[in-house]
C-alpha cells in the first residue's frame, strides 16, 4: 500500500528516466527536445505532489470557516515559474533546429556531424 | 537610491533589454547596453564599498520580509562577483560595438544587444540573490539568452554548439531544481539564510544528499568541470567574438560562485566536505581536467578553441582550489574567478581583433600577424604571459595562492602538477606566438592592418588590468581572503 501511496512520486521518476533516456539516446534533434520536455515535465509533477495536502483546498479566505485545511501554494506558483521557462527553452530550442534544418538540410545529428568534416 | 542599489543593479539592466529590442535600432541598443553594463559597474562598486568591513546587506523585494519574501543578500563574496560581472561586462560592450557591426547582420543587432543585456541581468541576478529559486529563475534567463547569443556567431556549427549548450545547460538547470525541490521538502523554505538554518537538523534524512548531489551534478554541468565540459569548447568557438569574451569571463565564474553559495552557506563546509566528501570527487576530476584539457589545448589548430580547452583547464584550476576547502585554497579559487575574467577576457577580445582583420583565427592564417598588427599580437602576448603565470601579472598571483595552499595541506605532487601544467600552457601559447612573429605573412595582396581603436583600448584595458592587478594585489586577494573566511566561517568574516 505504502508503495501506491507513493504513486506520484513513481510517476516522476519513470517519466523523468523517459525523458532523460530520450535525449541521451536519441539522435534526432526535435526528439531530443521531446525527451528534454518529458524530463522536465516530471520535475513539474514533482513540484506539485509535494505541495498537495490531502483533502486540502485552494488557499482562498473563507469567511466564518476557522479550521479550513489549505494546500501550500508555494510549490504550485514556483512551478508556474518554471513552466514559462521550459516553454521559453522549447521555443528557442525548435527555433535553433528550425535553422539548422536550413543551414544542413538535415535534423539527424549523425549527419550534421558528417557534414562538418 | 544607495539603500535600493541591490535591486537596481539588476531592474535598471533588466528594463533596458525589452527597450533595446522595440526600439529597433542597432545603435541605440549598443548604447543601452553600454549604459546599464556602466550602470552595473557602478553599482556594484557601491556594493563592494559597502561590504568592505565584512558587513552583510541585506534588501527585501517589495518590502516583504524574509525568508517568506525573496531577499537580496551581499556579502563579499557576491559583491566580489558581481564586480566582475560588471566590469568585463563594460569592457565587452565597448568592444561589441565594431566587433559586433561585422559580425552579426545588421537587422538582427537591435535583438542581439536586447539578448547581450539580458544574458548580462541574469549573471548580475544570480550573484546578488539569497533566494535559491531567484537563482534558477536567473540562471535561465542568462542561459536562454546566451544560447540566442552563441547561435548568432557566422559558422553554420554556432547553430549546433549553441543547441548542445541548450541540451546539456537545460539538463543542468533541472538538476538544480530538482535539488532545490528536495532541499523545499524537507525545510518549506527557499531563502539561503534561512535553509542554512533549518537544514542541519533534517541533514540525517536521505533526502538532503540526494538533493546536494542533484545540486552539485547541475552546478559541474553550468561550470564546465571535466567531463561534463563538451558543451563548452564548440559554444567558445563558434560564437560571435564579443559573445565568447562575455561569456568566458562571466558564465562560467557565476556558477562557480553558485557552487561556492549553495556548499559552504547553504549546506555548509562541515556537510560538504565532512560529511558528503565532495573533495574526493572534485579533486581528481579537477587534477584531470587541468592535465588532459592543457593537453587537448596544444593540439587545436582553431586558436579560439584552443584557448576554450584552456578555459576548461583554468576551471580546473578554480575547483582544485575549492576542494582544498582551506582558507588558502579558497582565496585562490575566489582570486582565480577575477583573474581568469582578466586573462580569458583579455585573450578572446584579441582573437576577435584578428578574426575582424582577417576574418579567421585559424593558426595558419595567423601567421606573421605580428608584422601586420603589432598591437593586437602585443596584447596576445602579454595575456599569454598571464596566462602562464609569469610574476608581475594576476596569474602568477593566482598560482602562488593555489601553491601555497596545496604545500600547506602537504599536497605535493598537486603542487608540481600546477607547475607542470604552466610549462603545457607556455607550449600552446607559444605556438600561436610562433606562427605570429617567426613565420611570414602567407595572405594575399590586401594589405592588414591593425584592429580598430575601439577593439584595441579595450583589449589593451583588459590587459594592463592583467598587470596592474598583478602587481599590486592588495585589493583583490584582500576581498578573496575575507570572502574565503566568510564561506568557511558560515557568515562570521
Amino acid at each position: 500500500m505504502e508503495a501506491l501511496g507513493l504513486f506520484n512520486y513513481w510517476a516522476v521518476v519513470i517519466l523523468m528516466m523517459l525523458g532523460f533516456y530520450t535525449l541521451i539516446a536519441r539522435g534526432n534533434l526535435v526528439k531530443k527536445l521531446i525527451g528534454l520536455n518529458i524530463f522536465q515535465t516530471s520535475v513539474f509533477i514533482m513540484y506539485i505532489s509535494m505541495g498537495k495536502v490531502t483533502g486540502g483546498t485552494a488557499p482562498i479566505l473563507i469567511d466564518g470557516e476557522g479550521s479550513v485545511v489549505y494546500s501550500n501554494p508555494l510549490p504550485h506558483v514556483l512551478i508556474l515559474t518554471a513552466i514559462v521557462v521550459g516553454v521559453a527553452t522549447l521555443a528557442v530550442g525548435l527555433s535553433l533546429v528550425v535553422r539548422i534544418k536550413e543551414a544542413y538540410g538535415t535534423i539527424e545529428e549523425d549527419v550534421i556531424q558528417d557534414a562538418d568534416k | 537610491m544607495i539603500e535600493h542599489l541591490p535591486v537596481l543593479l539588476v531592474a535598471i539592466p533588466l528594463i533596458a533589454a525589452p527597450i533595446a529590442a522595440l526600439l529597433n535600432h542597432g545603435g541605440i541598443a549598443w548604447g543601452l547596453a553600454l549604459a546599464s553594463a556602466f550602470w552595473a559597474l557602478f553599482a556594484a562598486i557601491g556594493l563592494v564599498s559597502q561590504v568592505g568591513e565584512g558587513q552583510v546587506l541585506s534588501y527585501e523585494l517589495g518590502g516583504w520580509a524574509a525568508p517568506y519574501g525573496i531577499e537580496y543578500r551581499i556579502d563579499a563574496v557576491n559583491a566580489f562577483v558581481a564586480l566582475i560581472v560588471a566590469a568585463i561586462g563594460s569592457v565587452t560592450t565597448i568592444y561589441a560595438r565594431r566587433s559586433v557591426a561585422r559580425e552579426v547582420e545588421k537587422e538582427r543587432l537591435p535583438l542581439f544587444y536586447a539578448a547581450w543585456i539580458l544574458s548580462m541581468t541574469g549573471l548580475l541576478g544570480i550573484t546578488v540573490t539569497g533566494d535559491v529559486f531567484n537563482v534558477f529563475v536567473f540562471l535561465e534567463i542568462s542561459s536562454l539568452s546566451a544560447y540566442a547569443l552563441i547561435a548568432m556567431g557566422q559558422d553554420r556549427r554556432a547553430l549546433v554548439s549553441a543547441y548542445q549548450y541548450l541540451i546539456m545547460g537545460s539538463v543542468g538547470a533541472t538538476f538544480i531544481v530538482i535539488g532545490i525541490g528536495m532541499m523545499y521538502a524537507m525545510t518549506g523554505t527557499l531563502n539561503m539564510a534561512d535553509l542554512a538554518e533549518r537544514l542541519p537538523p533534517v541533514m540525517d534524512q536521505r533526502t538532503i544528499p540526494v538533493a546536494f548531489a542533484f545540486l552539485a551534478v547541475g552546478f559541474s554541468l553550468k561550470l564546465a568541470l571535466f567531463p561534463l565540459h563538451l558543451w563548452l569548447p564548440n559554444a567558445y568557438a563558434f560564437a560571435p567574438s564579443a559573445v565568447t569574451a562575455l561569456l568566458a569571463s562571466t558564465a562560467t565564474k557565476v556558477a562557480v560562485y553558485m557552487m561556492l553559495r549553495f556548499f559552504f552557506t547553504v549546506f555548509g563546509a562541515a556537510f560538504a566536505f565532512d560529511q558528503m566528501q565532495v573533495d574526493l570527487v572534485f579533486l581528481p576530476l579537477a587534477l584531470v581536467a587541468i592535465f588532459s584539457m592543457s593537453l587537448v589545448a596544444i593540439f587545436q589548430m582553431n586558436v579560439k578553441r584552443m584557448l576554450a580547452y584552456s578555459s576548461v583547464a583554468q576551471i580546473g584550476y578554480i575547483i582544485l582550489g575549492v576542494s582544498m576547502a582551506s582558507v588558502t585554497g579558497l582565496t585562490a579559487a575566489i582570486v582565480h574567478l577575477f583573474n581568469h575574467a582578466l586573462i580569458k577576457g583579455a585573450l578572446f577580445m584579441a582573437l576577435g581583433g584578428v578574426f575582424y582583420r582577417i576574418g579567421s583565427v585559424h593558426i595558419e592564417a595567423m601567421r606573421g600577424l605580428g608584422r601586420k598588427m603589432p598591437w593586437t599580437m602585443a596584447s596576445f602576448v602579454l595575456a599569454g604571459l598571464s596566462l602562464i603565470g609569469v610574476p608581475l601579472t594576476v596569474g602568477f598571483i593566482s598560482k602562488w595562492y593555489l601553491i601555497s595552499g596545496a604545500l600547506e595541506l602537504g599536497w605535493w605532487p598537486v603542487a608540481v602538477l600546477v607547475l607542470i601544467t604552466s610549462l603545457l600552457a607556455v607550449v600552446y601559447i607559444w605556438r600561436v606566438v610562433e606562427a605570429a612573429y617567426f613565420k611570414t605573412f602567407a595572405g594575399d595582396d590586401e594589405p592588414v592592418q591593425e584592429a580598430p581603436l575601439g577593439l584595441l583600448l579595450s583589449t589593451w584595458g583588459l590587459v594592463l588590468a592583467n598587470f596592474y592587478f598583478g602587481i599590486d594585489a592588495t585589493f583583490t586577494t584582500g576581498i578573496a581572503g575575507q570572502a574565503a573566511r566568510m564561506l568557511l566561517g558560515g557568515g562570521t568574516p
